[in-house]
């Protein structure tokens, strides 16, 4: 990898992660960007746990992040913007798996069906 | 608390919310292990990106790894501690389950899904009721 773009290795996942699932938004047509209030409620409690959960892991030196493959940008001092990002990113695209595979098998319930 | 018994003890909350207090129970339903295949095959993928090059290293003293990042064994899997596979299936359970909760309170249930593949798909269904209904008929309206 060119030593310019090292400072994305971590930023890069995650943009290969959004941009992986786009056309389940744009082709299958899952409508889960299009919900955004319902999307914000669902990821914003994800983000308080597992940003809680990091912070802990990190004092605790249970794990430690590159800081040549970041970006340097950093929350509380200590956690890699990345990370926050992280929560964010994974649970949308998890929710667009969920929505897809709704959307190709229409019986299979989940529990918010009318 | 190790990594390893956060892991343990984030699996188990998820499942206890999933299953007793938000009651939603993905962990009984086909769409939710279907999801969740999908998800861990690429989750193994950037985990074994992030971790195989050291973006992110873990403290062997608190997992159940013992030495350095290896492709596979000593509890690693693509690299990763299997502590990670733990962690990512509470997020996405947690995140599946807030889905569906919201969902279940009407936030986001309409309008359902409309993509090209969708509608590509309906009409098909469509022309094919209205072929077994009346062959001729469907079979001239067929553009």
């Amino acid at each position: 990898m060119p030593d310019a773009l090292l400072p994305y290795s971590y930023l890069g996942v995650l943009v290969v992660i959004l941009l992986t699932t786009l056309p389940l938004e744009l082709y299958l047509g899952v409508r889960v960007w299009r919900r955004p209030r319902r999307l914000l409620l669902t990821i914003a409690p994800v983000v308080a746990v597992f940003l809680l959960w990091d912070l802990y892991a990190i004092d605790a030196e249970h794990w430690f992040f590159d800081p040549a493959q970041t970006t340097g940008v950093m929350l509380f001092g200590v956690l890699p913007i990345e990370e926050l990002l992280f929560f964010v990113v994974v649970p949308i695209a998890a929710v667009m798996t969920l929505e897809a595979v709704r959307v190709v098998k229409t019986h299979w319930v989940v529990g918010d069906e009318r | 608390m190790t990594y390893t018994q956060l892991a343990v003890l984030g699996v188990v909350v998820a499942a206890v919310l999933d299953l007793a207090v938000f009651r939603t129970r993905l962990l009984r339903r086909r769409a939710f292990w279907t999801a969740y295949a999908i998800v861990v095959f690429f989750q193994l993928l950037t985990n074994g990106w992030l971790t195989g090059r050291h973006i992110v290293t873990y403290n062997p003293d608190t997992t159940l790894t013992d030495g350095d990042a290896v492709l596979l064994g000593d509890w690693r899997i693509l690299y990763a501690p299997v502590e990670d596979l733990l962690f990512g299936f509470a997020m996405v359970l947690l995140s599946l389950d807030l889905w569906v909760v919201w969902g279940r309170r009407g936030v986001g249930r309409e309008p359902s899904a409309d993509g090209p593949w969708v509608r590509r798909r309906d009409a098909q269904q469509a022309a094919d009721a209205a072929s077994a209904q009346n062959p001729r008929r469907a079979r001239n309206a067929r553009p």
